[in-house]
């Protein structure tokens, strides 16, 4: 009786995943109760801050406008994300491969991080037109050096004893990357990709806000000189959405691809 | 068909550790099909002995060589303290791995073969995550077994684990590793005792090798017989001055 008292007292009201989907669902709630509370109460004029509620019947009665715009961000984002990450990635192997390259090449890689992507952004509309090009080159930019960066490091991090045990065997280099270094870089390249998975769309978008003719960051930069500024968090809002399934799309693949890892609710 | 073992030649081996010699000069024959046990205090240089063996070092003085006068290179399995398996890979694709890593084709027949030998033979397809201390090894075992190299050098590869199951080990080990050239180190004098045909024990600043007895009866020796429990107290004490 008592230990069944105590096991009611200690169990949980939601499982381990049930608040894994509960807690960011509360921040959200939370967040737009206090939005919501600012634009009603707090003496802000609607052009400045729409309510939700405002912004709620701004995403349907303008969803011709943001479902053409999300397509195009996305294609952008997907497009910028592949590139960058196989790009990325290329020159990470080729630095851990031939160590003199990475000598010459890393300075410039971390020159290419001090000068803000924004600052970038009219010149490579310039070079690359008022296409997609120039909104795939800034997220490729944007998530270039993530994804370098953190390959490189789990590249020179191999274990020490598995380089050692190769030696033994006969190994060469290259299949000592396939099949050892490669695999155990996996993990702090998974953290690269979602770190470049989450800040890919913002690249596109300053693109599109500098010079473009379709997508989310031009949609916004419209609404924005018409003073539509529901229209302007409605896009904000898909956006939004649009990067955490985004996220979420990668990170279920990774976790995936990463089978041996114990998941993140036991690193927790 | 296992080739057949060479003997290891040291002459003249060194190593400085910063300006300090390690050891300086060492001279020593490790026979030939025999178990080698190398004792000594943490940091007299016995890994970095070993590695140079292995070839993953290279002495500052002296040289090391086959005593068939054939390269060592190609001849050499190594087992570590830590068992080293590859978390991504199945307990078989680990025992294969060599093979992968010379671009052979995996002899996955005598993988399963030697799984089974060292009581693995139901785990070839787990992850190295699913099994235990002991099991582990016994995979890090069966990988240096699947090597078919003629020199085997263990660094305290059973240190991490409990003592019934390095008992256990021992045996497995001292059993199947048989009539190659294999050199142990260990801080174990049980360990030292039950596996040895020939005892090392490396001591001093810079350090020297000096050659103990070892009890009678063929290795593995039993973990409860007099000579072995006699001959552990007088190492150990020996170990202990």
């Amino acid at each position: 009786m008592r230990a069944a008292q105590v096991g009611a007292m200690t169990r949980p009201v939601f499982s381990r995943r049930g608040m894994a989907v509960l807690r960011p669902v509360l921040t959200c709630a939370g967040l737009v109760a206090l939005w919501g509370a600012l634009a009603r109460w707090g003496h802000v004029p609607p052009y400045m801050l729409p309510a939700p509620d405002a912004v709620a019947r701004a995403l349907w009665s303008g969803r011709a406008q943001l479902e053409p715009a999300a397509v195009t961000t996305l294609e952008e984002t997907l497009l910028g994300l592949g590139i960058g990450v196989g790009a990325g990635s290329a020159l990470a192997i080729a630095m851990a491969l031939w160590a003199p390259l990475r000598r010459w090449v890393m300075p410039m890689v971390l020159l290419s991080q001090a000068v803000p992507v924004f600052a970038l952004a009219p010149l490579l509309v310039l070079w690359f037109g008022f296409g997609m090009a120039s909104k795939v080159v800034m997220a490729v930019l944007v998530i270039f050096f993530p994804v370098t960066s953190a390959l490189g490091d789990g590249l020179r991090q191999t274990e020490a004893g598995w380089m050692d045990l190769a030696r033994t065997m006969g190994a060469t280099r290259w299949r000592v990357l396939v099949h050892i270094r490669l695999p155990a870089a996996m993990p702090a390249f998974a953290t690269g990709v979602r770190m470049a998975t989450a800040i890919a769309p913002i690249g596109a978008v300053v693109g599109e806000w500098v010079g473009a003719s379709s997508g989310l960051g031009f949609l916004m930069q419209t609404a924005n000189t018409r003073f539509q500024t529901d229209l302007m968090f409605a896009a904000l809002a898909v956006l939004a959405v649009m990067t955490v399934l985004l996220w979420w799309g990668v990170d279920r693949l990774l976790a995936r691809a990463l089978y041996w890892q114990p998941p993140h609710a036991d690193i927790d | 068909m296992t080739p057949p073992p060479p003997g290891i030649r040291l002459e003249g081996v060194g190593l400085d550790f910063g300006n300090a010699p390690l050891f300086r000069g060492l001279d020593l024959l490790v026979a030939a099909g025999h178990m080698t046990v190398l004792l000594g205090a943490s940091g007299v240089g016995k890994t970095s002995l070993l590695r140079m063996i292995g070839g993953l070092a290279a002495p500052d003085y002296g040289r090391i060589t086959a005593d068939d006068d054939l390269p060592l290179a190609g001849r050499v399995a190594w087992m570590g303290q830590q068992d080293l398996l590859l978390p991504w890979a199945s307990v078989l694709d680990n025992v294969t791995l060599g093979a992968r890593l010379r671009g052979e084709r995996p002899d996955l027949d005598r993988a399963r073969h030697l799984l089974g030998c060292v009581g693995l033979a139901d785990q070839a397809a787990a992850l190295p995550a699913a099994l235990s201390g002991g099991m582990r090894q016994r995979a890090a075992l069966a990988r240096v077994l699947y090597e078919n190299r003629p020199v085997v050098l263990m660094d305290e590869p059973f240190s991490a684990l409990d003592s019934i199951t390095r008992a256990r080990m021992q045996d497995l080990a001292g059993r199947m590793l048989a009539a190659r050239t294999v050199v142990l180190i260990t801080h174990d004098p049980l360990e030292a005792c039950r596996l040895a045909d020939a005892m090392l024990l490396m001591a001093g600043n810079p350090a020297t090798i000096t050659s103990l007895a070892v009890p009678e009866g063929a290795a593995p020796r039993p973990v409860d017989a007099p000579a072995v429990l006699s001959a552990q107290a007088s190492l150990l004490r020996r170990m202990m001055q």
